[in-house]
């Protein structure tokens, strides 16, 4: 979790708003009238063409270019808002979103991988020149041709050292002044030690000078750097995106005047408004107004609950059929949400911090590394008595251990492994997710919103005699509680029936008259029928015509796409699939006898997760958690490994190591599948550069390793893990 | 062998020039979208006359 602190994100949802809120505030002063929206669906050539055109049309608009590496659009267009642009792009059918210029400058102008780039470049260009040089050198140049050939080569290498060295120069030295060997230490003094030699063998006229191997050591070795940190930024700058398209606000009541501040500004006693279908914004007891809230993200219950004058509610919850007033009793860092936030930090220090594989083997290399070109120097200084021999051969052991395969070992697969699961619509946000997830053994998934879309579906129409499907449709459209939006859907291809009188009671139904008589829709209760709902896995509505039996209307919950075939490919691949669920025992069994899931929980709450997900890690089980809410946060950073969908709260992005960007479910089985066969890559690598060391270190330290000998040895070891690697990417074993 | 003075020159020139085209590319931005670049070969807008900067 260090990189996320890093990169900017915190596991405290309250905190992140106070600085987001200070941005939102900032972001009027400095308006030069250029906008940046995300385009999720843009995809060809002829998206290019339709954004830019449809853009360039709107009056206003100097200019529009849209980035599809990125997703992106940007807009030169001073004086307008994202709020006149976006219905310009949904006209011409793109969905878009405003994303905030400040949040994602860092990404944009990406100057770290711009840097890496440019050293790459000059790396190779000396690499290059000074091969052509040397392949004369090789083939018998002699006396003052090798001599003016190794000048030619050290005036190209030196600057070319002291400028593409940097990142290693600087690495190395910060992990010695707090006193670690890291990988940097060995590679910076086999760079300042091989030029200094080769300069000095060049000033005697010695036969061997080191200059090409040295550039090439850069060259692959940038590759490396630089292919590590596009995975990260491609990473970084979706998760950044993700946070900036939402954007805190609450409507206060000051004086009866509505007014929208920031949620940070909030403070207890406040009086704030809240409309139907938007999120409550901080903890509060409501003062007016009588509603149903939906909890799903909280609790993972799927039925709305009932909300009247008087009950308190959480930051978190979803308002959804009458408009509230609240009284603030506490926000941000007192409020729910916080305290949530002391238990996933809790939970995060609970499971550690992970070595990666490359660790592990960078904390045996550099000592070992070290030890041998000391030894060799000791020991011919011993047996010969010629410091200039001895130098030479330290140097030769230094370069030929010098970790150029073992540099691509990793970023190599994981830029390989990484890129397909992207394509296939996973994010992977940490450096070492992908390790993690290939130890899993167990995989806990939560019900509402991760296995289930969270949203009712009528399972049937047929209760309802057709002439009445036109009443059912008419009155469900008059409200935007969940069971009427799923009923006016279902109902879509009816005709509404024309109604009179039409009120919504919000927290009952939906009354009115249709000719003549009184017609409602809505809870058992509220219509006079026994309330016999409790006992079965779906939550129901009623439609009560006068003259008519009240008719009961079945809701279920949808599965996810790809939900049956990612808990069968799970199990297929030897896994063991439990289900833990805050909803009521008759949904959660209902769903796992759909699923084929026979380890379930129900109605557990969110310590309670924490709870299970750590006991099955002390019984020895490796955890995947998929969750989405926030009572599955906890146990998302628990786990060994998490992964929750793009629909889920910030919070619980932040907490887990992966996001998948679409809808599917399918792409969880199959990261488990790539990221086995990525370790499995990234062992077979270790395997290949440590094998190479084994063949060349004996050689180098006999004294054999010419010039020649090491390039070859260093391109070769390097291209064989490079290829190694992208056999990942089209999927074959 | 006096020809290695003209060669050699030579032959660092045009890596100098690659060098030079390379820095140029980067910093006109010209790596920030490969795959919008690589899509927008295929649209016909500017098919006719360049696109006016």
């Amino acid at each position: 979790m260090a990189d996320l602190t890093a990169s900017g994100f915190s596991a405290c949802p309250a905190c992140d708003a106070a600085p987001l809120a200070q941005r939102l505030a900032d972001r009027a002063d400095h308006a030069d009238g250029t906008l940046i929206l995300s385009l999720p669906t843009a995809h060809c050539a002829t998206c290019i063409t339709d954004v830019e055109t449809a853009l360039a049309a709107h009056p206003g608009v100097r200019g529009a270019r849209v980035n599809l590496t990125l997703r992106r659009v940007t807009v030169d267009a001073p004086g307008l808002s994202a709020d006149d642009l976006i219905p310009v792009l949904a006209g011409v059918g793109y969905e878009a979103h405003e994303l905030d210029p400040d949040a994602l400058s860092a990404t944009t102008a990406d100057r770290q991988g711009r840097d890496l780039l440019m050293r790459i470049g000059v790396s190779g260009f000396a690499m290059m020149n000074i091969m052509i040089l040397s392949v004369a050198v090789w083939s018998g140049a002699e006396a003052a041709t090798r001599d003016l050939f190794h000048w030619i080569s050290g005036a190209i290498a030196l600057p070319t050292v002291f400028f593409a060295g940097q990142p290693f120069f600087r690495s190395a030295w910060s992990a010695i002044r707090v006193g670690r060997l890291g990988m940097d230490v060995p590679i910076s003094l086999a760079l300042v030690l091989a030029s200094a030699i080769s300069v000095y063998e060049t000033m005697q006229s010695g036969h061997h000078a080191y200059f090409d191997g040295v550039t090439m050591l850069c060259f692959f070795l940038l590759i490396g750097r630089y292919l590590d940190h596009r995975t990260r930024a491609i990473a970084r700058s979706a998760a950044a995106e993700l946070t900036a398209l939402e954007v805190p606000r609450a409507t206060l009541l000051a004086d009866g005047a509505e007014q929208v501040v920031p949620i940070a500004s909030l403070r207890p006693g406040d009086l704030i408004r809240v409309r139907p279908g938007a999120r409550i914004p901080a903890d509060g007891e409501i003062v007016e107004g009588r509603s149903e809230i939906d909890r799903a993200l909280l609790t993972g219950e799927t039925l709305p609950v009932l909300a009247a004058p008087g009950q308190m509610l959480s930051a978190g919850e979803v308002n959804l059929t009458g408009p509230l007033t609240l009284r603030v009793t506490a926000a941000g860092r007192d409020s729910s949400l916080a305290r949530l936030t002391a238990l996933v930090e809790a939970a995060e220090a609970a499971r550690g911090r992970y070595t990666s594989l490359a660790e592990r083997v960078a904390k045996a290399y550099s000592p070992s590394v070290h030890v041998m070109a000391l030894c060799s120097f000791a020991g011919w200084i011993w047996a010969t008595g010629d410091l200039r021999l001895a130098i030479n051969i330290a140097a030769a052991v230094l370069i030929v251990t010098c970790p150029c395969a073992l540099g691509l070992a990793v970023p190599a697969v994981a830029t390989a492994a990484s890129g397909r699961l992207f394509r296939r619509g996973l994010l992977i946000k940490d450096g070492t997710a992908l390790e993690r997830l290939a130890e899993v053994d167990t995989v806990v998934f939560d019900k509402t919103g991760t296995l289930t879309w969270g949203r009712p579906v009528l399972v049937s129409p047929d209760p309802l005699a057709p002439d009445l499907r036109p009443v059912a449709r008419a009155l469900a459209e008059a409200s935007a509680h969940p069971l009427s939006r799923a009923l006016a859907d279902a109902l879509a291809d009816y005709p509404a029936a024309d109604l009179s009188d039409v009120t919504e009671h919000p927290g009952f139904g939906v009354s009115g008259r249709w000719q003549g008589r009184a017609v409602r829709l809505g809870r058992a209760d509220w219509l006079g029928v026994a309330d016999d709902d409790k006992d079965l896995p779906t939550s129901a509505t009623w439609l009560a015509v006068e003259g008519h039996e009240p008719v009961r209307l079945d809701f279920t919950d949808e599965l996810r796409p790809g939900a049956e075939d990612c808990v069968a490919m799970l199990r297929k691949a030897g896994l063991r699939v439990v289900l833990i669920s805050g909803d009521r025992p008759a949904a959660v069994a209902d769903l796992a006898a759909r699923l084929g899931i026979d380890d379930f929980h129900a109605g557990v709450d969110p310590r309670g997760k924490e709870a299970m997900v750590a006991d099955l890690a002390a019984r020895g089980a490796r955890v995947l958690m998929v969750g989405d809410g926030l009572n599955d946060t906890a146990a998302l950073a628990r786990a060994h490994a998490s992964i929750s969908p793009a629909s889920a709260l910030d919070a619980a992005r932040v907490a887990s190591d992966m996001v998948l960007t679409g809808s599917d479910l399918a792409p969880v089985a199959d990261a488990v599948a790539t990221a086995r066969r990525a370790t499995r890559r990234i062992r077979q690598n270790f395997a290949i550069s440590i094998t190479y060391n084994i063949v060349a270190v004996p050689l180098a330290v006999a004294g054999m390793v010419t010039p020649l000998i090491a390039a070859l040895a260093m391109s070769l070891s390097s291209i064989t893990v490079t290829l190694n690697a992208l056999r990942l990417r089209d999927g074959k074993e | 062998m006096e020809i290695l003075s003209i060669l050699i020159p030579i032959s660092l020139g045009l890596g100098a020039a690659g060098l030079v085209a390379f820095i140029w590319a980067l910093r006109s931005r010209q790596f920030e979208d490969p795959k919008g670049d690589a899509e927008r070969i295929l649209s016909d807008k500017w098919d006719d006359r360049p696109r006016p900067d």
